[in-house]
């Protein structure tokens, strides 16, 4: 008698937890892509882990605090390592809704990863879409504080130079015999040959062709 | 004529501001492109006889100009010939269409350099749709590089006729680029003259540690073999040919005024042959040392991408047939496929459309010019180097010293005869012309930020200066050679520089480079008169890629305006003249 109930909960068992069965989700892990050389295997006292932390996080949904271990079903477990599992109610005879499940891992899905070192793209819950975290955004966007940074040394910069070019051009028509030779290079030359000012060639009458004249032909080279 | 003329400190301040105008952006975004296109190493005979030929010629010339009469664009050619006023005139007017659309990439550049400095960079992962389990749609269709260009930057409309507003961010960023360049000019030549100690040798520092770098990514020399693999081939193409004169002649940036502009605030006595040949050698140069970089990093990149396509599919192999993990590899792959299909033939054939193949050539085959490569390839390739914030910001940074150094070049083009004109620079002093200049280029180059704004910088860059350019130094070539004549050119450069004309420049100059040119000139004109009806490439949202779209009626009408208010000013100016002198002759009894 004992052996036909101890045979008929595991067909049940069976039954309930089936790829593509009601309410069950599959579960792919990838954990040499994750970890390469310090891998660990995939055995049972991994799958037992599993169990716990699904577990753990059916017990945090209202109405389901006393999910145990037991309750979680693992079937179909592949090379890949894949596998398929439900959770029953603690009298065993049927699924808990998926959308239950879902929530419950969606909200814990962080101390899932936690607890196999891997992230929501190596250990995938097919059918439970995660959250994907929200862009940090900044309260000032950070390139408004560098534009602002640089355009206000450029403004100080032009403004620096417009006033000194003024303050220049003060100074040049208040002396204008002064020679000021700090950064005007070649604005006022007047050259002197022989202590006698040259003047520039009378340039109001007549059509002054520019091909055949340059400033520095006036006066013969030495 | 009391004021002497402002000049270069040293004769370096002349070599490195024509460098750090010649070296610009094409050298970087253009070259590459070409020389991937027409036949990877063997591309490079073609260019440098261009630059012997066509390149250095042209160079000297319009430094000679410039240095002999010692003003802008339009006081050179009105002395030439009083009838040549025009060419001038149509120089600055290119000048300035191109100084309105140039500086927008200075705007981008600025745009890109500022989001560099976060962690992630943007452009290296989608934003999360609306509930956030998934990411943005166009994000998915496009790539996040493209989205972000695209959708961030541009904003772009999906055609020509949507204008949609001014996006203030890059209109910020312009306005940005426009102080910098005024900032640049605003003392003429003793501003712009230290400026270009930096604008010149920046970008080879960058350019340096980015081939260091470069060279050592993975997959890099799978780039360099194949750019420099030689096709010979393509040597028969007469496309090579022609691509290969018009980048050296677009590169140098001929027929602008900005190198007769430099060229003015010259000693007369320079030796501006040797600064010919220098600059030229140093510009074609940095073409081929930028491209070994850009193809390193192409290398990289498609190595990546071709590795990230094969994951996919172990991956999805994997998770179909429940693979243990990490028992496919790239080596094993096609073994392992060939098992696959034998053995479970039914589930293998449901897979099957969804298997890609992955080839590393046609990753490496994409080519892209222009803006597609730098802000969307290259950050693609940035963003999966370790430290990508520091290669972003370098980068960046060195666009932005080319694109500035060439705009220094640009406004000295305006600039220059604004300045030399006695009616003008007598009411208003220099810093309120450059002023009012940057002003003005700035209040247009909003356009350019617009939503559509990117299509209109595709019809400036393609259009305003391209056919332009070559009429006006083919009319500058004439004029020098038989207008002024030839003979009394060469005497008047021996007695400015003290050397005698070598008869190489006076065989080209007479008679070669004109001949290619008009031969540049014809293939121009028909290939536009061929192809028809022109066309735009324009960015469709839904699918996340670029779509073929007809110019409406009045942007094909604004094409043909750009082309011939420069165009249009030889002709006018000279007739003109013509009839003004008609006029005053008709006063005066002629002289026999």
């Amino acid at each position: 008698m004992l052996c036909l109930l101890f045979f008929l909960v595991t067909a049940i068992h069976a039954e309930l937890c089936q790829p593509d069965g009601e309410n069950a989700f599959k579960v792919r892990l990838s954990i040499r892509t994750a970890l390469g050389d310090n891998a660990y295997a995939w055995d049972t006292n991994e799958e037992y882990l599993f169990k716990a932390m699904v577990a753990f996080s059916m017990r945090k949904v209202p109405n389901r605090e006393t999910t145990e271990i037991s309750h979680v079903l693992v079937c179909n477990v592949t090379q890949r390592v894949s596998f398929w599992f439900v959770v029953t109610d603690p009298l065993k005879n049927h699924t808990l809704p998926a959308v239950e499940v879902q929530t419950a891992i969606r909200m814990n899905r962080n101390r899932i990863n936690g607890a196999f070192f891997l992230n929501d793209q190596t250990l995938e819950f097919l059918k439970i879409p995660s959250t994907l975290a929200p862009p940090t955004d900044p309260s000032v966007p950070i390139w408004i504080i560098i534009f602002g940074v640089i355009f206000c040394i450029v403004i100080v910069a032009v403004m620096l130079l417009i006033l000194s070019g003024i303050r220049q051009r003060r100074r040049m028509s208040k002396g204008p015999t002064e020679v000021d030779d700090s950064e005007d290079k070649c604005e006022n030359t007047i050259t002197i040959e022989n202590g006698i000012p040259c003047d520039p060639l009378d340039t109001k009458g007549g059509h002054i062709n520019d091909a055949f004249m340059t400033e520095d032909e006036r006066l013969t080279p030495l | 004529m009391e004021k002497a003329r402002p000049l270069w400190a040293n004769p370096l301040q002349f070599v490195f501001a024509c460098i750090s105008y010649a070296v610009g952006l094409g050298n970087v975004w253009r070259f590459p492109y070409l020389c991937q296109m027409y036949g990877g190493g063997s591309f490079l005979v073609p260019y440098i006889i261009m630059l012997v030929v066509e390149g250095m010629p042209l160079l000297y010339l319009e430094l000679a100009v410039g240095q002999r009469m010692r003003q802008g664009s339009i006081g050179a050619w009105r002395t030439i010939s009083p009838y040549l006023g025009g060419v001038g005139l149509a120089s600055v007017v290119v000048s300035f269409f191109l100084s309105t659309y140039y500086n927008i990439i200075n705007a981008w550049a600025f745009w890109y350099l500022f989001h560099s400095f976060q962690d992630p960079l943007p452009w290296s992962v989608c934003p999360l749709n609306s509930n956030r389990t998934g990411y943005d749609e166009e994000c998915e269709k496009a790539s996040s590089t493209q989205y972000f260009w695209y959708r961030k930057t541009l904003n772009i409309s999906p055609s020509i006729q949507d204008s949609g507003g001014v996006q203030w961010e890059q209109g910020l960023c312009l306005l940005l680029a426009w102080l910098v360049v005024y900032l640049c000019i605003l003392r003429g030549t003793e501003s712009t003259g230290k400026v270009v100690y930096f604008t010149a040798l920046l970008p080879y520092c960058v350019l340096i540690i980015y081939l260091v770098r470069g060279l050592t990514l993975h997959g890099a020399t799978n780039g360099l073999a194949y750019m420099f693999t030689p096709k010979l081939e393509q040597l028969a193409n007469p496309k090579a040919w022609i691509n290969a004169a018009t980048q050296i002649f677009f590169s140098l940036g001929l027929g602008f005024g900005s190198l007769i502009a430099f060229a003015s605030y010259n000693q007369p006595s320079t030796d501006c042959q040797k600064h010919a040949i220098i600059v030229s050698l140093i510009n074609s140069s940095t073409s081929i040392f930028a491209s070994v970089v850009t193809f390193s990093i192409y290398g990289f990149k498609a190595t990546f991408n071709y590795e990230s396509c094969l994951n996919k599919v172990i991956l999805l192999l994997t998770n179909s047939f429940d693979l243990e993990d990490g028992f496919l590899t790239a080596s094993n792959l096609e073994q392992v496929k060939g098992y696959l299909a034998s053995a479970f033939p039914g589930k293998y054939s449901e897979v099957l459309p969804q298997i890609r193949n992955c080839s590393l050539e046609s990753e490496l085959a994409t080519a892209v010019q222009g803006t597609g490569l730098s802000f969307i390839v290259y950050t693609e390739a940035i963003k999966n180097m370790a430290a990508s914030q520091l290669w972003s910001v370098l980068y960046f940074f060195m666009l932005l010293m080319l694109g500035i150094g060439s705009m220094l070049g640009n406004t000295a083009a305006i600039l220059t005869p604004l300045t030399d004109s006695k009616v003008i620079s007598s009411h208003l002093p220099k810093e309120a012309i450059s002023g009012l200049v940057c002003l003005v280029n700035c209040v247009i180059g909003l356009v350019f930020t617009m939503e559509a704004g990117n299509y209109w910088f595709d019809i400036f860059n393609d259009y305003a200066a391209t056919l332009p350019l070559l009429l006006i130094v083919l009319v500058e070539i004439v004029a020098v050679c038989y207008v002024f004549g030839l003979r009394r050119f060469e005497s008047d450069l021996k007695a400015m520089t003290g050397r005698t004309l070598n008869w190489y420049w006076k065989a080209m100059w007479a008679g070669v480079s004109p001949l290619l040119i008009i031969s540049l000139f014809v293939f121009y004109l028909s290939d536009y008169i061929l192809t028809g009806t022109l066309q735009y490439q324009a960015w469709d949202a839904s699918q996340g890629q670029l779509v073929t779209k007809d110019y409406p009626l009045y942007a094909l009408a604004i094409i043909g305006l750009l082309v011939a208010s420069s165009t249009m000013c030889i002709p006018l100016v000279a007739l003109g003249t013509f009839i003004v002198r008609c006029l005053k002759r008709g006063d005066t009894p002629p002289v026999a």
